[in-house]
This record gives structure tokens, sequence and C-alpha cells, in this order.
């Protein structure tokens, strides 16, 4: 088999293995966006003075950011209802719009932890500083505290995005026809055997054209933020 | 004392919740065998990529050459690129290339079986986090300290292995214990390519059983523990090693 048939099967190939890139891209987009959120909650619970909810909140987190990936994906794949109905309309989740969710899921847990981290790292003078002041608790951490907290929060959250982008292909496991999915396809619908490596490399080469200058980015960030 | 426990299984069942693993004992061997596995597989990535991830932070400190840079573009290459596609690529496309052998009955096997390639993918991967770690660990032992053993008649590289390498191991014990999480973590993975390790058993067995829910529970449970466990051990280890006065961490 020569080079040039094996560069033009990948061309061929290659406009379907990109349209399931986009559904990683996709995943991943809306995964950091609900997970951020729902980290955003879970790690203003993990510094609430009210007992109950910073007890349930780190336990979350913690629960969550230790479980594999892969587990929680199975849990929202296996777990959740298929379809819903809301006012006689019967809507069917799509199965990618489930694996969205069990990813997520990690990615809250460990946003949780990214939050408290930056929170903790603000000096307890000015905690201290601010109620002196006669700023309220809540004031205190929207108007003071948060403000310094995203510059600090910034690269690890994109190093967890990058983090996001390189799991989404989990997703191929549990039946969503993403790249991975549709790379697999695409061998398996070639019977060549020179055909694997360079297809593979395709896709490997794919995702970290997308993950590295992410990764640049986070640590030139890191850098230039450095307080110390 | 095992019939009390399949007793209570028994009942457990009687009442809604259907835990094969401990009352039949088909469903039980699967399960240890299961567990067993994703214990060798963390056992075994964890010593290889703790030597990759030492060799590769000392190539990094010692050389500024071609090998420093060969070895920075190996931890961007896997750090930036899903660890399921490097499987799938390390099984399915260069396990392709790999020498075929045969079974006793004349079947084609392949000489190195999935497990072996989940553990090269699992330790190249956990490798190139622990290269980074180790890479800051030793970048966090202040230049002071090599420059006093080098007055003392120390040679550039026995400085770094007698005085720079055991200080920086000490400062990488955190993120160290991170990345063995989540190698512990990454082991699921290894499903992927068949190799049936917990997740994989756990997956057989819901399929047989019918108890989705259950297993999938225990299953977590379980990861949460081997995780623990990792910490655990990781903090034993650094407070054997903590030297009196040294390093906060």
């Amino acid at each position: 088999m020569s080079e040039t048939t094996i560069l033009t099967d990948i061309f061929r190939w290659l406009p379907f293995v990109l349209w399931g890139f986009a559904l990683n891209i996709l995943m991943s987009i809306l995964a950091i966006m609900l997970g951020t959120a729902a980290g955003v909650f879970l790690g203003f619970g993990q510094i609430s003075h009210v007992r109950l909810i910073g007890r349930i909140s780190r336990l979350a987190t913690q629960l969550f950011r230790n479980a594999p990936w892969l587990v929680l994906l199975f849990y929202c794949i296996f777990l959740m209802p298929y379809s819903f109905t809301v006012s006689g309309v019967t809507y069917n989740v799509p199965s990618w719009l489930r694996a969205t969710l069990g990813f997520s899921v990690p990615v809250a847990a460990n946003f949780s932890e990214i939050v408290r981290g930056a929170i903790g790292s603000i000096p307890k003078g000015q905690w201290e500083a601010a109620e002196v002041l006669g700023y309220t608790r809540t004031v205190t951490l929207f108007r003071i505290i948060l403000p310094q907290c995203v510059t600090r929060m910034l690269p690890p959250w994109m190093n967890l995005y990058a983090l996001l982008i390189t799991a989404t292909p989990l997703a191929s496991i549990v039946g969503v026809d993403e790249a991975l999915a549709r790379t697999q396809a695409a061998v398996q619908s070639e019977v060549q055997p020179g055909f694997l490596i360079p297809m593979y490399l395709t896709l490997l080469t794919m995702f970290f054209l997308y993950a590295y200058p992410i990764s640049r980015v986070s640590a030139a960030l890191e850098r230039r933020f450095q307080t110390v | 004392m095992l019939e009390v426990f399949r007793q209570f299984a028994l009942d457990l069942k009687a009442s809604g919740i259907n835990l094969t693993i401990l009352y039949d004992a088909f469903d039980f061997e699967r399960f240890v065998s299961g567990l067993m596995t994703t214990c060798a597989l963390i056992v075994i990535c964890t010593l290889f990529s703790i030597l990759i991830g030492g060799a590769g932070a000392a190539v990094l400190a010692l050389s500024r050459g071609p090998a420093a840079m060969l070895v920075r573009a190996y931890v961007a290459l896997i750090r930036n690129t899903p660890l399921l596609v490097q499987m799938y690529f390390f099984y399915f496309a260069v396990g392709s290339l790999m020498p075929v052998g045969q079974n006793a009955i004349g079947l084609p096997v392949p000489m190195i079986g999935n497990f072996t390639w989940a553990v090269i993918a699992l330790s190249l991967y956990a490798g190139a986090f622990n290269i980074e770690t180790f890479r800051s660990g030793l970048g966090a032992v202040h230049n002071s300290y090599e420059e006093a053993a080098l007055a003392l008649g120390y040679s550039r590289f026995k400085a770094f292995r007698y005085v720079v390498v055991p200080l920086g191991l000490r400062f990488s014990f955190a993120s160290l214990a991170n990345n063995l999480v989540d190698l512990t973590k990454s082991t699921t993975v290894a499903y992927a390519i068949g190799v049936a390790e917990l997740l994989y058993v756990s997956n057989q067995i819901w399929s047989d059983s019918l108890n989705t829910f259950e297993m999938m529970n225990v299953m977590l449970a379980i990861y949460l523990l081997l995780t623990g466990i990792v910490v655990w051990i990781i903090g034993r280890v650094q407070a054997a090693m903590s030297l009196p006065g040294f390093g906060a961490n």
C-alpha cells in the first residue's frame, strides 16, 4: 500500500471525523458551563458558616472529585431517564446530552475545589478589615474577595477545561458518536492495516492542536498573575 | 461467618437490594478477580510512572540539550491528548504491528496482551504528570543548597544525587499524591480495551444479574476506598521521610 493512497484515504475520512470532533467540543463547552455554574455554588457551600451546608458541599466535592470520570459517566448514562414528559410532550434525552451531564459532575467538583482554594488564598486580614468597616459577609465575599479571586482561578479553570476536552472521548464507550467513535468506524471500514496508525495519529493531533494552546495560555497566565 | 453474610445478602435481596456478589459464588469470584486486576494495575503503573517521572525530571534538571527537548515534547504530547485515544493507539494501532504467537490449540495470540498495553499506556500517561511534579519539586529546592554542596567539593552530579534530589523529593509528595489518585481513577479506562478490571467485571455482573444500581454504588464506594488508601499510603511515606525543621508541607 503506497503512502499517497493512505493520505487520500485520511483526507476522505477527515470531514467525517472532524464533525465528530465538533461534538466533542460542544460537549466540553456545555459541560464546562454547567460544571462551572454548579462548582461556584458548591465552592461557596464549602466555605459556608451554616454547618450543614458546609458539610454537604464538602462531602459532594470529595465524592465526585475522587470518583473516576468513567464511573460517573456510567451513572449518568444508565441511571438517568431516557426521556421525560412535560405537559404531554415527551422529550428524548440523547446520549450525548446525558454524557455531557456526566462530564459536568466531576467538573463541578473540581471547580468547587478551585473556588475554595482561591478564596482561601486571600489573606484572612481582608475579611477582618471588611468586617471592621461594617461590610456583611456576603458583600465582603462578592465585592472584595471574589474580584481578586478571578485571576487566581483562571489558570486552573483553563487546565480543568483541557482535562475535560481530553476526557470527552470516554463518551464513545457509552455509544456517543464523537470523534473517537468515528475514527474507529473509519478504520473498521478500511481493510488496509497500514491505515490504523496514521488514522489514530490524526485524531491525537486533532486533540493536541486544540488542547495544547489552552495549556500554554494557562501556563503563561499563571506566570503573569503570580503574586509571590 | 460466611453463612451470616450470605443470609444478610439474601435478606437485602428480599428488601429490593440485590447484591449478587455477596451470595453468588460466581459473581463474588468475578468481582474479586476484577478488584485484584485493578489493584495490580495501580501498583505496577505507580512503580513504572514514578520511574519514568524520576528519569524524566533528572534529564530536565541535568541537561539542556536534545534529551531535555525530547522529554518536554513527550510531556506536552501525553498531557494534551486523551488517555483513551492513547490507549487505543497502543492497543489497536501499535499492537497490530507486534508479533503474534500461538496458543495451545493453534489460535493466534498477540505477544503483548491487553493488560500489558494498559500498563504501558497508563504508566506513560501518569509518568508524564510525575515528570512535571518532580521537576517542580526539584525547582523548589533553593539554589544555595547546591552551591553549598559544590563548595564542599561535590561534583555537579553528586550534588544533584545526594543533596537536591532528597530535598526535592520531599517537596513533591502533595502533587505526587494527586497524580497517583488520578492514576487510580484512570485505571477504569483500561475497560475500553477489555482488561477485566473492576469496572469491566461490574459491567458483566450487572448485565447478567440486572442490578446496575447496586453494582454502580458498590463500585463507586470501592474506588473512593482505593483513592483513600493511595492518599493514606503517600501520607505515611511522607511522614516517614520527613526531615525535622525542613519543609512545612
